[in-house]
């Protein structure tokens, strides 16, 4: 703990660079896997592809991707751009399979008498259907946003930055408060991301949460 | 008003493409012909997998026929825009189908949105809407799920109404709510029909909604072939087919009493006494009071045994036998009926409009009135037929 308080400054650059590490490629993730999830979900045999590269691309190593991506791209091998690139792929990966599922969760009552009402397809999709399918796609990105704030720290084993050097660096120098000083860190970084998100998929959602209090009010009345 | 063609619509063998046949496969719907009038309220009815349903949804084209031409206003559907066509038609299904994350005036304002109205005026105008329908304006801004059954489908109506459409398509709106609720918003929908005057097509299994809704009824048949189209005190007097005959039930007799009034049945003097006067009665075997309150609203029977009880210190609720269905002055014979056979005292009980007592009416001197009518039918039959003569 010594070392932590000790060095506060210098965890907290890590952890900048680890939340800049993780958060981008969730976001690219997103930008993707929504609007594919979205296009596929209709036409089983596409999706079914679909979910077979995903699949197979999230068991390729983390290491493995963060090493061959310098050879396939050429970026320089110290690069933060591949650190980035490995993850936005398995973020893809995971996403593409949440996105599909979370539209299935919709009502299909729901989404019917939007279409009888005379809403277009896009608009439908923005409208109706992505809303709706909020909870079990924030549900999706909070299992993604976990893994990647643990798969950044590999990158350090590539010398890239990140809260996983002071595992490196630690481990090197046979200094375990600083190893410590890295697990709680991440640990400490992970939950308050998962918890932020919770509370932000809350916040999207308010009509998830009001028909119980309401039935206590009405039930009062 | 809307036409349908010899619109068939066929679904493929489910699982495996049909290899070229058009003829395997279930028809849902078979080459159904029918003119439904501008104005009109037209209940489709039948049993489950009639194709009742699915011809509703191919008027504003949820569902496209596999052959035939429906026409509203004499256009053919299939040569219009799908979304535009939909947007001039408002559309209530069961449980609503309201959006469940916008608020209720959200819901009701979504046409007119979607039609380019701003959101600010639709929201204005989706008040007035809800009031229309009977809805107090403070739901507004409350979820559906914060909603009952009966208020969301009052929500679903509102919006189905709210950019004015002049078709209405329903299909089963009021199934899954209570008797009670149910009735409530039949009552509600013929207020509406009566102001607005919509071309209204409605989806039921239910006989007795169809009857009482309906100007027009089309009873459909398993394997979706119309039975007959007709107005409902046709239908249940003179079913076309032995399944119509089957469908509309044993009751039909009963339930077409609906359509005759029963403004000639003689209303007689009823015994009554108010409740606080009961200790004091003095009742023969056999021979029944009526309990009335102060505002003479009934309140249940009493025979003499009631009365002992009463004397030997009973409350008036154990010691009165429970009244039956009560007659408002102007119903019909199948409430003049009910009210005579499922009084405890064979007597049925007449109120006015603010539920006071003002008689009684005979069980048989209502069927005697029925045969009159009756008599008086065939009669004009004959000399329309033979007045000539």
């Amino acid at each position: 703990m010594r070392w932590l308080v000790d060095n506060f400054d210098v965890v907290l650059d890590l952890t900048k660079t680890h939340l800049y590490l993780s958060l981008v490629p969730l976001l690219i993730g997103l930008a993707i896997a929504v609007p594919v999830g979205t296009l596929v979900r209709n036409v089983s045999w596409i999706r079914r592809i679909t979910l077979t590269v995903a699949s197979i691309a999230f068991t390729i190593p983390s290491l493995a991707l963060f090493v061959t991506i310098p050879a396939i791209l050429g970026t320089r091998i110290l690069d933060e751009i591949n650190v980035v690139i490995a993850l936005a792929v398995y973020s893809t990966a995971l996403l593409i399979r949440v996105v599909p599922e979370a539209l299935d969760s919709v009502p299909f009552a729901v989404v019917d008498s939007a279409q009888a009402m005379g809403y277009t397809s896009l608009r439908r999709a923005i409208g109706v259907e992505l809303p709706l399918a909020l909870p079990v796609l924030v549900a999706g990105i909070r299992v993604v946003a976990v893994t990647n704030i643990s798969l950044v720290s590999v990158g350090s084993v590539i010398g890239i930055g990140g809260l996983g050097q002071l595992f490196t660096q630690g481990y090197q120098r046979d200094y375990p408060d600083q190893i410590v000083a890295g697990i709680i860190s991440i640990v400490f970084l992970a939950l308050i991301f998962d918890a932020a998100l919770y509370l932000l998929g809350r916040r999207l959602t308010p009509w998830t949460r009001i028909g119980t209090s309401a039935g206590k009010k009405r039930a009062r009345a | 008003m809307i036409t349908f063609e010899n619109v068939t619509k066929r679904y493929p063998e489910a699982g495996g493409r049909s290899a070229g046949s058009t003829l395997s496969g279930t028809t849902a719907v078979d080459s159904l012909n029918l003119n439904i009038e501008a104005e009109s309220f037209t209940v489709f009815v039948g049993p489950s997998g009639c194709g009742k349903t699915t011809s509703m949804r191919m008027i504003n084209r949820m569902i496209t026929p596999t052959s035939g031409v429906i026409t509203v206003n004499g256009k053919n559907i299939a040569e219009s825009d799908a979304v535009k066509l939909r947007r001039g038609i408002g559309y209530v299904i069961q449980s609503a189908g309201l959006l469940p994350h916008r608020t209720v005036v959200d819901n009701v304002a979504t046409v007119p949105v979607l039609r380019g109205t701003s959101r600010r005026a639709a929201r204005t105008a989706a008040l007035g809407v809800l009031e229309r329908v009977g809805l107090d304006p403070a739901f507004a801004d409350r979820y559906p799920a914060q909603l009952s059954g009966g208020q969301q489908q009052r929500v679903g109506v509102a919006r189905a109404l709210a950019a004015d459409p002049p078709i209405l398509l329903m299909d089963e709106p009021f199934s899954a709510v209570d008797p009670v609720v149910r009735e409530d918003l039949q009552t509600e929908m013929l207020r509406l029909q009566a102001e607005l005057k919509k071309t209204i097509v409605f989806v039921t299994h239910d006989i007795d909604e169809a009857v009482r809704l309906g100007d027009r009824i089309a009873v459909f048949g398993t394997g979706g072939r119309l039975q007959q189209y007709d107005r409902p005190e046709v239908v249940l007097s003179s079913p076309a087919t032995d399944f119509v005959a089957s469908f509309v039930g044993r009751d039909r007799g009963y339930r077409g009493l609906s359509f005759r009034s029963a403004d000639a049945v003689p209303v007689h003097d009823i015994d009554t006494s108010p409740v606080e006067k009961l200790d004091g009665l003095r009742l023969e075997q056999g021979q029944w009071v009526l309990v009335v309150t102060a505002d003479r609203a009934p309140l249940g029977w009493i025979d003499v045994t009631g009365v002992e009880g009463i004397r030997a210190g009973r409350s008036v609720q154990e010691s009165t036998a429970a009244g039956g269905s009560l007659f408002t002055v102007g119903g019909d014979l199948r409430q003049a009926l009910d009210a005579a056979i499922s009084s405890p005292s064979g007597i049925g009980v007449a109120v006015d409009e603010s539920g006071a007592v003002v008689g009684s009416l005979d069980g048989s001197e209502i069927l005697e009135h029925l045969a009159a009518q009756r008599r008086a039918e065939d009669e004009a039959r004959n000399e329309h037929h033979f007045g000539s003569l």
